[in-house]
Formats: structure tokens, sequence, C-alpha cells
């Protein structure tokens, strides 16, 4: 299937003279949840700025759906609906108006019976006459959501949805996302929550200092960059690391019992039967093993820190 | 042409207006009434006629207008400073529409509800005085276009600016002095020779004027160069938002 975003080598720079995106290249293909990490100032906003038409874009190309959005701002804006970071709402309105309005806004027919089930699908039928105002954060975050569905549109994007959002509501939201790409909806989320995007992506993007580091589907992503360590639970304590075993990237454990080894699963070798084998010489016996991958959280600033 | 938001933004801001009924028509209504109690019955119990008019009537056109401005203005200005402010903006940025459309939107609904209030005090002003318009389309014509104008001004004041003070300012510190001294509540030839010259300046005077000649056949200045002048400030407001759209100003990175 043809990707439903192309970005070609775009750039902005801002008046300022601050490069916030540099020659950007992207395809996101159609359905998919794609997850753009980075840090603060990365140029995660700057590049939905883009796609979005709300700023002008120095050179290169964005099309939404075949529509260039320089060329063709009002079809290329009509595939697209934006979830901002910060929540705003008229806080005078009714959930109802609100939706009913940006439908209209976006030059779509009114249609209650979308409306309704749109409302539906984000439990927000029953709150459908209540003022914005009288929302908790969460309903009002769902507003925003149900706003920029209501036009229909094939790409939605979601600037840090669960920033400052709690446990529960944050599972709350990966939820609501999940029935949205299996309604078809293409979804691109910013997020520097780590987690967010291992548990939501396809695919994840890093991006830095207005470039994309990579773009890679996330199970790739955790194998090819995971550090993984070794736990190996020992029979008996140990007083201090053998020093026949100091080539080893060793650490004791405080209760003396348990040795982490710390390999790249990217090493030619990693060096484990090695260590079994090393350990056993040395009359240590292990009771179990026990490995772990490293987090998103350690390949993301790996890869930043490479880049700095 | 995306008809769909024009039509989305006007009823979305038509349905503020009736929705603060209290406000948007009570107010408006309550301070004419002052304005005719004040003026109307205790200086006009000393004044008696001007031009031949009672003065409770002479007012009249000068107090409609005064609330034209003024509403027509504020709506405009709290219309499209409002989004600014609640971050809802972003919405007509993202949208497949143009400043065409928003400007249509906006304006088109702070020009009716100005609309609005001033037929509703034209009725109230037949409670306390005889009211008789010889040329009422006319009449309309210069509200119709001062309404418009006003309401780009005021558009353009709420895309100027950063905060509520600055959003009352203008309002409060330029247009309440000059439709004060804009001939409302008096003629022109009434001031001493230097201030009769000098109010000749004052774009509001010819606004009054003009509505005035159109209730009563009397005027300050002649009703062409009456329709002249709102026509150069309906032809400036427009040029100031094409440039503020063409640029961004205020609005775009």
């Amino acid at each position: 299937m043809a990707p439903i975003i192309t970005i070609k080598d775009l750039t902005k720079t801002y008046a300022s003279g601050t490069p916030a995106l540099d020659a950007v290249n992207l395809d996101i293909e159609t359905g998919e949840i794609i997850a753009l990490l980075g840090p603060n100032g990365a140029g995660k906003t700057t590049l939905i700025s883009a796609i979005c038409g709300m700023i002008k874009i120095s050179s290169g190309t964005v099309t939404v759906n075949g529509f260039d959005v320089e060329r063709e701002p009002r079809k290329a804006r009509a595939q697209i609906g934006l979830v901002p970071q910060e929540i705003a709402l008229d806080i005078f309105e009714t959930v109802w108006n609100s939706v009913k309005m940006t439908r209209g806004l976006f030059g779509q027919k009114p249609d209650d019976a979308f409306l309704e089930e749109l409302l539906k699908s984000l439990s927000l039928w029953d709150k459908k006459d209540a003022k914005n105002q009288a929302l908790s954060g969460g309903m009002k975050r769902r507003v925003m959501i149900a706003k920029a569905l209501s036009h229909e549109p094939k790409v939605l994007f979601l600037d840090e949805p669960t920033a400052g959002v709690d446990v529960a509501l944050r599972r709350d939201m990966w939820d609501v996302v999940r029935k949205l790409r299996d309604r078809g909806v293409t979804i691109i989320l910013t997020t520097h929550y780590i987690e967010e995007a291992e548990e939501m992506a396809d695919r994840i993007g890093v991006i830095n200092g207005g470039k994309i580091l990579l773009v890679e589907d996330t199970a790739n992503l955790m194998q090819s960059f995971g550090r993984k360590t070794l736990n190996l639970s020992l029979a008996a304590p140990l007083d201090s690391k053998p020093e026949a075993l100091c080539d080893y990237d060793l650490e004791l454990s405080e209760d003396k019992m348990t040795l982490t080894y710390a390999y790249d699963t990217r090493a030619e070798r990693t060096g484990i039967t090695r260590l079994i084998t090393d350990l056993a010489a040395q009359g240590i016996s292990v009771r179990d093993l026990e490995s772990k991958q490293s987090s998103l959280e350690d390949v993301f600033l790996t890869l930043v820190e490479e880049t700095a | 042409m995306n008809w769909l938001a024009v039509k989305s933004i006007y009823i979305s801001e038509m349905k503020r207006f009736f929705r603060t009924l209290s406000q948007s028509i009570i107010s408006p209504v309550l301070s004419t009434v002052l304005y005719f109690v004040v003026f109307g019955a205790a200086i006009g119990g000393r004044i008696q006629e001007v031009g031949g008019i009672s003065y409770g009537a002479f007012i009249v056109p000068g107090l409609v207008m005064l609330t034209v401005l003024q509403q027509s203005l504020s709506n405009a200005s709290f219309g499209i400073y409002f989004p600014k402010f609640t971050g809802t903006i972003f919405e007509l940025f993202t949208a497949p529409i143009s400043f065409v459309e928003i400007l249509l939107g906006y304006v088109g609904a702070a020009a009716s509800k100005a609309m609005i209030i001033a037929f509703v005090i034209l009725i109230t002003a037949t409670f306390f005085v005889d009211l008789h318009i010889i040329h009422p389309f006319w009449a309309l014509g210069f509200l119709v276009l001062t309404a418009i104008s006003f309401s780009l001004l005021g558009f353009i004041i709420g895309i100027w600016a950063s905060n509520f003070e600055q959003l009352q300012i203008i309002p409060l510190l330029v247009v309440t002095p000059l439709v004060f001294l804009g001939g409302a509540f008096y003629s022109a030839d009434m001031l001493p020779g230097f201030w009769e010259t000098l109010v000749k300046f004052n774009p509001v005077l010819y606004l009054i004027s003009g509505f005035r000649w159109a209730f009563f056949e009397v005027s300050d200045v002649p009703v062409g160069v009456s329709l002249a002048a709102i026509s150069l400030f309906l032809f400036l407001c427009i040029s100031a938002v094409a440039w503020i759209f063409k640029t961004g100003w205020r609005l775009k990175e």
C-alpha cells in the first residue's frame, strides 16, 4: 500500500535562524501507529505543525494522501485530525456543539448519526450536553480526540496524548488509540514516555536535533539495539567478585547472591558460554538464570547520546 | 470556498450571543434608556430642539451609532481573541479554510449582533420619542456599512491584542471619545469656531451625520461626504485585514 504521508527533505528554519527540522525524510504507512520519540525541543511538534500546515515550510515537500500540503492545502488538511499537546476547548460550549462546530470547520456536512457513534465510542455520549468546563481532564482530552475525528480524517496526530495524565487514564487512552487503529485510522503520536511508544507503536521514529535518527519496527528496534543483562542467582553467597572473572562486565548484588552480566546482543559473541564455563571452573554454582531485555528507554538514551 | 466552515463559525458565534442574551441585549438597552433619561429628559428640557427637531429625537441616530460602533468592536475583537486565549485557534489554522472564511464567519456574526442590538435600541427609542425615518434605506445602508467596518476594525484589534487589557484599550481610549466628540448629542455648528473645525477631522462625525440625515435630512456635512468617508474607512479596514492575512502578522510564524 502507498504511504499515506510522504515527507521529502523537509527543512524548517525559524525566522530567528533556529533550524528546527533538517532535511527530514519519512514515509508513514496507511493504517499504522507510528511513535515519534525525542527529547524536548527535538522538532516533534514542528514536524507535526509542518504536516498540518500550521507553519510555512522552508524547503522540501510533504504530501498527505497524495495532496501536497503547500500546493493543495485544503485537500491535504481535510485528511488530517490533530490533537495538540495542550487541551484547548471553548469552556462555555457543550461537548456536542464543540464537536459539531469542528466538523463544519472541516467542510463536512452535518451527520448527527456519525457524531453520536463517535461520542459513544469515546464514552462521551452521556456527557454530550455538558459544558466543556464541567469535564474532568481525561474527558476533556477525549473531547479533543472526538473533535479531531469529527470530520472523519484518514490520519490522526496525537501530540503527547498522555503528558501529565495518571497511569489509569494513560492505559485508558491507549485503549482508545488501539480502537481507532482498528477502525483504519493511521495514527502518528509523539511522546517522551518510552513505555508508551513501546506499548502502542508498530514503528518508532527517533528524532533529535531536527533529524530523524532512525525509523524501525518496534520489535526490531528493541532487538537490534537492545542490551541484555543476565542475572545469575548463586547457590551460595560470594564475598567479592572473583579475581579470575574480572574481564567480564559483572556486578555483584548487595546480598552477594546475584551476579549480573551485561552484554550486547549485537556483538558477535555474547560471552555467555565462556562465562558459565569459567564460573564452573571457579567452583561457583548457579541456581537460576534470567536474561532481561533493556528497555527502550536505554535504547533511546544510547541513540540520543551517540548523536549529541 | 468552504461555506460550511463560514456557517459553522457564524452559528457558533451567534450561539454565544444568545447564550449570554442578558449581557448581549439588556445592558446596551439599559444604557440607552439612561442616555434618554439624562440627555433627552434632563438636558432636552433646556435645549428643546436642534435644527427643527426635538432634542430627544435628535440624539436617537447618535445613540444607535454609538451602540453599533461599540458592539461591532467588542463582539468582533472578543470573537477572534477568545480562541486565541483558549488556544482553540489552532483549529482554524489546521482546518481546510482560508482567512476569507474566518473573516466572513467572525465579522459577519459580529456585524449581525450589532445590527440586532441597533434594532432593539431603535424600538426602545420609540417608547421615548416620536420617530419618523425619512430615508429608511439610507439609514439601513449606513448601519450595515458601519457595522461591517467596525467589526473589521474589532477583528484587527482582536488579532493584535495579546491580553484582555489591550482588547479593551482601543475601544475605551480611542473610540468612546471619538463618539462623544462626534456629534452624537449635539450638532457640530453648536460648537465654537475652532472646535467646529477640529471635529471635522473626527471620522465618527461623518457616520453620525450621515445616519442622522437619513432620519431627518439634517446633517453637519453633506450626506455624499458621509458616504465617501465611511466607504474610505471600510476600504482602509479591508486593506489592513488583507495585509494581515498576507503576512500572517500575529497569526503565523
